[in-house]
Parts: structure tokens; sequence; C-alpha cells
């Protein structure tokens, strides 16, 4: 009986009717991915998209060339050079990251002590030449620059946790 | 429209190779651009059917998708392997593309609307569409390369045996027609069920091989589920992988005029070509170019539907369906096919 | 005029890709120099007025039997300089050959040209075919009232040389393990589990 049954499955292709009946069901559904380019999805304040470097209120670098960031980085992206300024602070005179290295794991903004480079919001800096991955210390600078009220906000969400 | 030049004051061979020339420009020119189009409907499709969106920037709706595609192909470098045999690949895509286009030249797109009505309409067809397999393992042994040559040995076995049962289900729709022209056989579906269906699918005795038909085709033109000669988890991209550029493109364009072609193969073979579905007046008051239009989308709209749907055949398996399974079961339908027409005196 | 064309067209290439057959120096090539002459020699058979037979010669010569040879010589590994080295010895069977093939055409023409020979006119009645009958059926009431034994004959030749084929070919394999598809899509969840309220500390009863 069951084989008759089956016989006649197999002849009518019944297993197929049903799942081309299914995938019908579903070529009416609403959409489920969101419209791109013109609507985006929230991200957390967690997001580890592109490099910045930040500056204090008064328009101070951060970075005190501690080099922790360049020496935890796992994909050695990150070079950094440093000389003594006039008033004697250390400063950087070279922040370079290489992003076609980076890993976007996170850990120079974990190793920072002060907070001055960080992984911002911005997941949409794809370039034409591979030249333009190269990050300078101006390049992340002005990241800092453009970005920093976005950061500050994502930083000040996420403090409760740390 | 060899008159139509001769009265333009054209000596006979002048107009005629006038017209042949304009029919085969009216032809192939709509084709490409219909191609283009139905390769941006299939990705609306499976957009679709995946809860996606599917381009939708270039133009209104992104129709214009496939023509950003093609210029960006188009300025892309064409790159020729050194160890590659240098003419042959070059001809490869060129054999796919031509040969994609030659069959559509006795396609009937409306009641005596064909470039070239010829007695063996239906064989002609057949004998073009065996010749599409040479571009594919031409470009397969060119390439010289292992994935492409792999490629080409699928092609060339999936093709030849899924031919053999087309040509029994084309037997069977012929024995019913009575004729190998393909304009006789969309005239031998008029009113054919109860008076006034015009399809041969709606034949209880002819339904089982529409459908049959439907999936060879779709093994015929190696598509989903049957794309094994490009099954991207296993060969790279098939006979394409050492292609770019305008090769590349003509490969895409020839496939999809092939999609196209046994679309409108199957509408004519068994879904009653130019006619309406039913035979009443007023439906012929529609053009019959654009019932054939129609059809043929919703025949596309079916292709896109099981691509979709059905995961890939493994290959011993896509061999077992074609050889024990199609291969007898058409055998057995000319047996039966001819048996009843035999028997019911359709030929007294 | 037309057809005059067509005519040296068609002739010219299928008479150099047949030379070319010969000439190429890959076997591949001198495959597909093969579908080039058979594809022209079905140019010529439309031309006749021969479109069934001109068909035909596409679907079979061209879209199966080249595709298996162009399928065994793409796989061969072949050394050229080796395949060439024996040239000169063959040469004089090659000529040979040539000479006999030449002196059958002259035989045959000369003979054709000294009166046709008469084939089965006697119950045809001699009744020329017109030309307005579709060649397919002029073949079909031929091959099946006239010819039929002969037709018949000729298919079971075809089906001795199969079977001949396929007991040549066919090896019984012992010790692999098929694929059994109708018993794999008839399994149903319980045929292969079973549920069981297993006691504690009891173990397991496979």
């Amino acid at each position: 009986m069951t084989t008759i049954a089956h016989l006649i499955k197999t002849f009518t292709l019944w297993e197929f009717v049903t799942a081309h009946w299914l995938t019908l069901k579903y070529f009416f559904k609403p959409k489920a991915t969101i419209n791109y380019p013109f609507e985006k999805n929230p991200l957390s304040p967690r997001f580890r998209g592109e490099h910045a470097l930040r500056r204090y209120p008064n328009g101070e670098e951060r970075c005190i060339a501690c080099k922790l960031c360049e020496a935890v980085c796992p994909a050695l992206a990150i070079t950094i050079e440093s000389e003594p300024r006039d008033d004697g602070s250390r400063r950087t005179t070279r922040y370079d990251i290489d992003m076609t290295k980076c890993i976007y794991c996170g850990f120079c903004q974990e190793a920072c002590p002060v907070d001055a480079i960080v992984e911002g919001p911005n997941l949409e800096f794809a370039t034409e030449t591979r030249e333009e991955l190269l990050y300078d210390k101006a390049k992340l600078l002005d990241n800092g620059a453009k970005w920093e009220r976005a950061i500050a906000a994502n930083l000040a969400a996420d403090a409760p946790y740390r | 429209m060899t008159s139509f030049f001769q009265t333009l004051g054209m000596s006979y061979e002048g107009a005629w190779f006038t017209a042949t020339i304009a029919g085969i420009l009216l032809i192939a020119l709509p084709l490409m651009l219909a191609v283009a189009l139905i390769i941006y409907a299939e990705r609306k499709l499976w957009a679709a059917f995946a809860l996606r969106r599917g381009p939708n920037v270039v133009g209104p709706f992104g129709v214009l998708q496939s023509f950003a595609d093609g210029l960006k192909v188009f300025l892309q470098e064409t790159i020729i392997p050194s160890a590659s045999n240098r003419g042959l690949f070059l001809i490869a895509p060129i054999i796919t593309f031509t040969v994609a286009l030659m069959a559509w030249a006795v396609i009937p797109f409306a009641d005596g609307v064909v470039l070239s009505n010829i007695n063996v309409g239906l064989l002609y067809i057949l004998a073009i569409s065996s010749l599409g397999v040479y571009g594919v393992v031409i470009a397969g042994w060119a390439s010289n390369s292992k994935y492409p040559f792999y490629s080409a040995m699928r092609a060339a076995a999936q093709m030849i045996s899924y031919e053999v049962s087309i040509g029994f289900i084309l037997i069977c729709v012929v024995l019913w027609a009575g004729t190998f022209n393909v304009g006789g056989i969309v005239e031998g579906q008029r009113s054919h069920i109860f008076g006034f269906i015009n399809a041969y699918a709606f034949n209880p005795l002819l339904f089982p091989i529409a459908v049959m038909f439907l999936i060879s085709s779709m093994a015929e033109t190696a598509r989903a589920p049957f794309d094994l000669t490009e099954a991207e988890s296993e060969l790279v991209a098939g006979y394409q992988t050492e292609y770019s550029s305008m090769a590349f493109a003509l490969f895409w364009l020839g496939e999809y005029a092939n999609v196209l072609l046994m679309c409108a193969l199957n509408v004519i073979l068994f879904w009653g070509g130019y006619l309406p579905p039913v035979d009443w007046a007023p439906l012929y008051a529609v053009p019959g170019i654009i019932w054939f239009f129609v059809k043929i989308l919703l025949m596309f709209f079916i292709f896109a539907w099981v691509k979709a749907t059905v995961p890939r055949y493994r290959y011993d398996q896509l061999m077992r369906l074609g050889w024990k399974v199609f291969l007898p079961i058409s055998l057995f339908w000319v047996f039966l096919v001819s048996g009843y027409l035999m028997f019911t005196g359709h030929f007294a | 005029m037309i057809q005059l064309v067509s005519f040296y067209i068609f002739a010219t290439i299928v008479i150099a890709s047949a030379a070319m057959v010969i000439f190429a120096r890959n076997p591949v090539h001198s495959v597909l120099w093969l579908i080039v002459a058979f594809f022209n020699a079905a140019g010529l058979m439309v031309l006749i007025g021969a479109e069934f037979i001109a068909m035909l010669l596409v679907i079979v010569y061209v879209g199966a039997v080249a595709v298996l040879f162009l399928f065994v010589v793409m796989m061969l590994d072949i050394d050229f300089a080796e395949l060439r080295a024996g040239f000169v010895k063959n040469v004089p069977l090659g000529l040979l050959l040539a000479v006999v093939l030449v002196a059958e055409l002259v035989l045959g023409i000369g003979a054709y040209q000294a009166g046709a020979v008469k084939l089965g006119t006697a119950e045809a009645g001699g009744a020329t075919i017109s030309a307005t009958v579709p060649n397919i059926e002029a073949i079909g009431a031929l091959l099946y009232s006239k010819y039929v034994f002969l037709f018949e004959t000729a298919g079971l030749i075809l089906l001795v040389a199969m079977v001949g084929a396929i007991v040549l070919t066919h090896r019984r394999s012992h010790g692999t393990r098929g694929q059994n598809i109708s018993s794999q899509v008839q399994r149903r969840p319980q045929d292969a589990t079973r549920n069981v309220n297993q006691p504690v500390g009891q173990g397991i009863e496979l």
C-alpha cells in the first residue's frame, strides 16, 4: 500500500509540487531585507568600524605615543613613531594604520589608556585604490574630527558596562 | 517582406537579400534587448523568492542594471591565458552566441510571421540546439585548465543524454500534429481540447511529456537544478572560468538567449504558441505576438521559480534521470501516442 | 543566382575543411574541421532539396557522433612528434589507397555515364516524386512500404550491435554498494528511530 502511494507520489512529482507551492507563498511575502543604501539598520555602540584618532575638547591630541596599540595589534597593522615636543610632552610624529591588514578586533581601542584610538561607527569607507586604505595620522585625526560626536555618544552609552 | 522590397524597385535577388537581412536584424536586436531585460527580471524573481529586493538602484526599479553590468564588462580587459589555444578560445563564445540566435529563424511569432517557414523546422531547432554544446566544449578545451575541461566533459555528456529524450518527446508532438513545420504544430493546437482550448498540454496523453519536456529543456540549457557545468562549489565557474570581458558577456548573452528559446519552444509545442488560450473570438483581437510573449514570460517565470526552489542534482543522478527514467518513459510514450492515434484513426 | 553562389561557397568550404582535417597538426583541430565539413555538406543537401537528410546529417553526425569523437580525442595525450615520425614509412600505403579510390571514382562515373542502373522502378511504377511533397513524407512512404523489411533488418542489426557493446563492456563489480534511491526516499523517521522511556541506571540497549 505504502509502495503504491510512494509510486503515485514519485510519478506526480508530488514533493516538487509542494516545494514549489511553498516557495510561491514566500514569493508574495514582504521583503525581509532593508533597502540598504537608503535605509540602514541600527548599530550597537560597541560596533567596530573605521578607526579614528580623537582629540581633547581643547584641541590637544589624546594619543601619548605609549605604543600599547602597536604592541597588541595581532595583525601588525599599526606603526607608530614618536619624539618629545618642545613643551616636553610625548606625542606621535607618525601614526599609520594599514587598513588592508586590520582585522577589526578592537584590541587597539581596548589597550588605549586615553581613549585616543577608537573604532568608530563608520563602515562605508571602501576605496577605488589600495593606497587609499593605508591611513596616516592626518587621515585618522580627520576621521576623529568628523565622527567625534557619534564616537563620544557611543563611548558614553557603553561606559556603564566597562 | 521580399515582395515589399520588390515594390521599391529592386530585383528579386536584391529584394530577397535585403528582406532576409532585415528579418534577421528584426529578430536579433530585440532579442538582445529582451535578454538584457530577462536577466534583470530573473534577478528580481530570485530576490523575491529569497525575500530580498534585488537590483533597484540603476534606473527606475533597477531596470537598467543589465546595461550597467554590460558597460562594466565591456570596459574590462580581455585576458587570454598564455597556455590557451588562442584561436579556439576566442571562437568558442562566438559559437555559443551565434548558435543561440540561429534557432530563432524558424520560431513563428504570430500567424505567418516567421523568418524561414521550412518543412523541417522542428528538426532544424533540434540540429541547432545540438550545436550549442560545441561552444562549451571548445571553451573548456581551449582554456587549457582543469576545471573548464571537467565542465566541458560534463556539458557534452549532459546535453547528448537529454537530447535523446527530447527527440522522442518531439516525436510525440509531431505525431499528433502530423507535421515538422513549427507553424503547423501551433495551428494543430487550435481548438484541440473540448473544441475550444488551444493547447496540447491539456491533452491527458500529452501532459506528462509536456512536464518531461520542461524538465529536459532545463537540463538542455544547463540551468538549475541541472547546472552541473558551472557548479561553483566544484568547478569555480565551469567553462567560463578563464573568460573575461566581452567573451564572458557573449557566453552570458548566448546562455540566456538559449533559455528564452527553450521557453519559446515549450510554449510552441505544448501551450499553443501565438494562439490565445481559448478559442473565443474576442481574444483574437489581441495580436498573436502579445500572446506569444506573455506565454514565454510565464514559462520563464516557471524556469526562475524552479531555479529558486530546487537544489542542484548530483552528476550521477542527472545521468540516471536522463537515461534510466526519461529515455524509457519517452520511448514508451511514443509507442502509446502512436498506438492511440492509429487506434482512433487520427490519420485516416 | 543565389543558389549558384551558395553552392560554390558551401562546396569550397567542404573541400577546404576536408583538406584541413588531414593537414591540421592537432587532432582536436582535425575533428573541429570535420564538423565544419559536415555542416557545409548539410548546406549542400539543403540546396538539392533534401532538407530532411541535411537535418539528419547535422543532428546525428555533428550533434552526436562528432561530439563523441571530440570527447575521445580531447582526452588523448598524443605525442605529435612521434605521430608524424611514421609519415615516410606509411606514404606507399597511403598512395596505394588514394590510387584505388581514384580508380573507383573513375570507374563509377564512367559506368554512370554509360547509362544509369535502373533500381527498383518496377514496383514504384517509375513515377518521380512530386516536388511539393515534403521530403519526410516521401521517404517515409517508401521506407515503410517497399523497404519495410530492409528497414527492420537495419534496426535489428543496430540492436545486435548495441547488445554486443553492452556485453563486451559490462562488468559486474563485486563489493560495491550502490545507492537505492527509492528505499532512501521511502524511509520515514519511524523506520530509523524508536522512542523508549529509559529507566535510570540500567544502561542502554542498542
